[in-house]
């Protein structure tokens, strides 16, 4: 905003920044100013700073309802809240999470930093672009202003299983199917947008064998993208059908099979994981040579790895379903292909070990979360390696253990991984360096307060507290309110980021060099600080 | 950004505080309170191989954390810019690279073949000396034995009072029922799961036997007990807004006491269906089918209707001045035994005796001020179900 007048000014008057690099521009735009920029922006890192933006503001509305979760399990029976609004609480807070705060967190950092390391000036598709995330807000004001109808928003779980998000669901769910129709499309327009980029957009040196493993990843998300993406538009629209219009897809009475609404969800929902995962993984091989100063140990095995790890992501939906009674070998099957995704996970942990070791390392703050990282994703990895494996899945399946070994993947791995991302670039966006202080306190009060809420739900897991319910039984009692208080630990923790960022935003803290961290390479560090609004106008030249 | 440095440590000391506590889960359970912290070994052979399986993949998880993770922080620890550490230029390395892939994989078979030997077992459900017909509905249970007369809901018997807060919680707080299934001890029993309307889960941990009730579907799973007691468990999928009140118990009886019980049940099934015939003939007074009629109505029809009769707005009608409770009798008798399609309402024909219908019809059409005057008698109700 502050380099706003720039563009106001006819291109010969217009204050040139000191980009020696780039001399043969014909024009050098700034940002145009006011509101209207961010409404008409076809900039790949205004779109970014717009979508990194919405999934903050998402991630503490998500947030927001798990502390009433909480606040509700924090004793035993009823205080707070009524059953029927708990089931909205835990619905919501799931899609928004999902759908608000992970995934369009990934775009967004897929918006400011494809073209930036791939020598690209812009996306591909610039207004498609605009277009893919302004319909976003639309979508989740429906989804939240749903809470507000008569009868409450959706209650059924964010995995909306057929009949109970058909025939005994509220009325809200015809604006829940169309808001998640418009986040699907948001989301298939942004993984087109990147696939096409990375395809057309590379510097002409920029070999598929030299790309970053941030592009890499989110080019093989984005494909996971528009396979899966379709299939949940398909499903949402055939619960449509079937609760307004007297179709009967999951209905037995006519001739349909609920079971059969979660082999599509899953054979959605799986891969969806996945969307979620990957990106981190691009991130962590990022840094994680950075800041021990070292070349990541396996670049090609990373690359194989993680391309496995998409392609065995579509033949392990059914896990997520051992107790619905499938034929025994459907059951083996499944069990075997999923132990076998822990082969490439495991590869990828053991490449970032590999990186440390006999590394030169320093502990700055996106590296502290990127351990984090390695060590708690690896927690939920392993308990996933233990749901896989069906006859003692039927005792961990709808309980907390698998809430908690979810939110280890999914917390402590894609949202930390989003963090040491934001850490990471943030100079190189604003130009300054972040109030260090402050980013130690977010990261060392959400490490601890991230475990204090998630680790002992494995205990009550195992214990065999279920899943999903506004109260439970006494012997559970002292360990969900450590999982409260940890939680909200964790909710207060995200306000220092907020505080931070807003910081950051408005420019305060020390400038910093192009290349901002000691051992980072890669073109984005080759750009000045802050990234100028137009860059690589003219292909730069790969190392 | 030196300072920073020094935070590595605590990195260790927080990640080892993780690791402590996992190690510390595992010492538990070899302890009397395994039962708060770890899965339970339950009281079948299947769900002793279960919790061994679980113990195994366990140890298994422990032992590759120790071993990634003690590489991590060792290099963290010895490989530090601030203690000199030059860093080193190696990468890419096909043995090394091979190992890891193979090995994980050889841990997998290793934990792949007593799985699947644990799987076919527990999917076995041929040969049963009995079977039991588990329906779950919005939200209690049913139980039907296949060979006898025998069959009854099984409702949550925790009291609202407790729920709410205005009592003290009992031991067995939203794990008890008015009702629960009786089974005898080692005989196979088998279970077939299925649901009146959405997908419940039928789940008694300490048989290690979870299985989805599926609408329109049946499922079958089987258990044996090697130990008589009372096993409690709880509905683990969710099915809407009593998800969490909806428990399984469990009697494990020896066969002996088993087969007493069983008799007895049929002697009052046999007396009940006399006692049906008899009211047909009478008329029972207003304030018995008001009494009556509360007491049907809070167990059964309050959880969606409400206790105060005006139903949650969009999803729960209400009975409270609604037209029909006010006018139609016959289609208030019928919505009540038939249930009505494409709606959470269930028919209640099965569950309710003729009585306990004409006394909720009754208590429903004079409560909340919706003084009709109207009494429902047992014949009425059997006329409509009858079809007249």
């Amino acid at each position: 905003m502050t380099k706003a007048t720039e563009t106001l000014m006819p291109e010969h008057t217009a204050a040139h920044d000191n980009l020696s690099h780039e001399h043969d521009h014909h024009e050098h735009h700034g940002a145009p100013a006011g509101l209207m920029r961010w409404v008409l922006t076809t900039n790949h890192k205004d779109i970014g700073t717009l979508y990194l933006w919405f999934a903050f503001i998402m991630f503490l509305v998500g947030g927001a309802m798990a502390m009433v979760i909480r606040a509700e399990l924090f004793q035993p029976g009823l205080q707070i809240v009524d059953p029927n609004f708990f089931n909205q609480m835990t619905t919501v807070h799931g899609l928004i999470m999902v759908f608000g705060a992970v995934m369009p967190a990934f775009t967004g950092l897929a918006n400011w930093l494809i073209p930036m390391m791939i020598g690209a000036p812009d996306m591909a598709l610039p207004r498609m672009n605009n277009w893919s995330f302004w319909i976003l807000p639309f979508a989740f004001s429906m989804l939240l202003g749903s809470l507000f109808m008569e009868g409450g928003g959706p209650a059924f779980g964010w995995t909306f299983y057929a009949p109970l998000s058909t025939t005994y669901s509220s009325d809200s769910t015809a604006l829940f199917v169309f808001s998640v129709h418009i986040m699907g499309i948001s989301s298939i327009m942004g993984a087109i947008n990147v696939i096409v980029t990375i395809f057309n957009m590379r510097a002409p040196s920029m070999t598929w064998m030299k790309m970053p493993l941030f592009v890499w990843t989110w080019l093989i998300t984005a494909f996971l993208l528009i396979a899966v993406m379709p299939v949940l538009a398909g499903a949402v629209t055939m619960v449509l059908t079937d609760k307004f219009f007297g179709t009967s897809f999951f209905d037995a009475a006519g001739g349909g099979d609920p079971v059969m609404f979660q082999h599509i969800f899953w054979f959605f929902g799986h891969p969806e994981v996945y969307i979620m995962i990957l990106p981190a993984f691009g991130i962590i091989s990022q840094i994680v040579p950075t800041f021990a100063r070292k070349r990541l140990f396996g670049y090609a095995s990373m690359v194989y790895a993680t391309a496995s790890i998409a392609l065995l992501s579509f033949i392990v939906w059914a896990h997520h379903m051992f107790t619905t009674g499938m034929p025994v070998f459907a059951e083996m099957f499944f069990m075997f292909a999923t132990m076998l995704i822990s082969v490439p996970t495991g590869v990828k942990v053991f490449n970032w070990v590999a990186t440390m070791w006999r590394g030169s390392m320093t502990f700055e703050i996106p590296m502290l979360f990127a351990l984090a990282f390695i060590v708690l994703f690896t927690i939920g990895g392993l308990s996933g390696l233990m749901l896989a494996i069906t006859p003692v899945d039927f005792q961990y399946h709808d309980t907390y253990f698998v809430v908690a070994h979810f939110h280890y993947v999914l917390v402590t791995g894609a949202v930390f991984s989003i963090m040491a991302a934001v850490y990471y670039w943030l100079p190189k966006w604003t130009g300054k360096m972040f109030n260090i202080t402050l980013a130690k306190w977010h990261f060392w009060c959400s490490l601890i307060s991230v475990n204090v809420l998630f680790f002992p739900m494995h205990f009550v897991g195992l214990a065999g507290m279920p899943r999903r319910i506004p109260d439970y039984s006494l012997q559970f009692a002292d360990y969900n309110q450590w999982i409260s208080i940890g939680g909200f630990a964790f909710g207060l923790s995200q306000l220092i980021f907020l505080v931070l960022v807003i910081k950051a935003c408005r420019k305060e803290g020390e400038p910093v060099t192009s290349q901002v961290w000691e051992g980072a390479e890669g073109l984005e560090w080759e750009i000045p600080s802050p990234a100028p609004y137009h860059t690589f106008e003219t292909p730069p030249k790969v190392k | 950004m030196k300072k920073l440095v020094s935070n590595a440590l605590m990195v260790w000391g927080a990640m080892s505080v993780v690791t402590a506590t996992s190690a510390l889960a595992q010492t538990h359970s070899t302890s009397e309170r395994a039962g708060e912290l770890n899965l339970r070994q339950g009281v079948t052979d299947i769900s002793g191989q279960v919790y061994d399986l679980h113990m195994l993949m366990f140890s298994i998880c422990v032992a590759i954390a120790v071993v990634v993770f003690g590489a991590m922080f060792y290099s963290i620890l010895k490989h530090r810019k601030s203690k000199g550490a030059k860093p080193a230029h190696f990468h890419e390395n096909v043995k090394v690279e091979i190992a890891w892939t193979v090995i994980p994989f050889l841990i997998l078979i290793f934990m792949a073949v007593p799985a699947a030997q644990t799987l076919i077992a527990m999917e076995d459900t041929s040969k049963p000396d009995m079977t039991v017909l588990v329906t779950g509905s919005q939200w209690k249970w049913h139980y039907q034995y296949m060979d006898s007369d025998v069959s009854f809901y099984s409702v949550m018997a925790t009291q609202r009072e407790q729920i709410e807060n205005k009592f003290n919680k009992g031991e067995n707080y939203l794990l008890e029922v008015d009702r629960p299934l009786v089974i005898p001890t080692n005989q196979k029993v088998r279970f077939l799961i299925t649901s009146d309307d959405v997908i419940h889960s039928w789940w008694v941990p300490d048989f290690a036997v979870k299985k989805d009730a599926n609408p329109g579907f049946i499922n079958e799973a089987w258990t044996k007990v090697n130990e008589p007691g009372i096993y409690r468990g709880q509905c683990a999928e969710l099915c809407g807004k009593d998800h969490g009140f909806m428990p399984v118990v469990v009697i494990a009886k020896t066969p002996d006491e088993y087969k007493t019980w069983m008799t007895e049940q049929e002697a009052i099934v046999k007396q009940a269906k006399e006692e049906e015939a008899r009211l047909l003939a009478m008329s029972m007074s207003k304030e018995e089918l008001m009494a009556v009629g509360e007491k049907v109505y809070n167990s059964t029809c309050a959880a969606c209707h409400m206790p105060t009769g005006q139903g949650l707005p969009g999803v729960f009608p209400a009975l409270k001045g609604s037209p029909m409770v006010l006018n139609d009798k016959q289609a208030h008798i019928d919505i009540v035994l038939n249930g009505k399609s494409g709606t959470a309402m269930q028919a209640f024909g099965k569950m309710l005796s003729l009585k306990e219908v004409a006394a909720v019809v009754t208590y429903e059409r004079n409560a909340w001020g919706n003084n009709t005057g109207d009494v429902i008698q047992p014949k009425d109700v059997n006329a409509v179900a009858n079809g007249n």
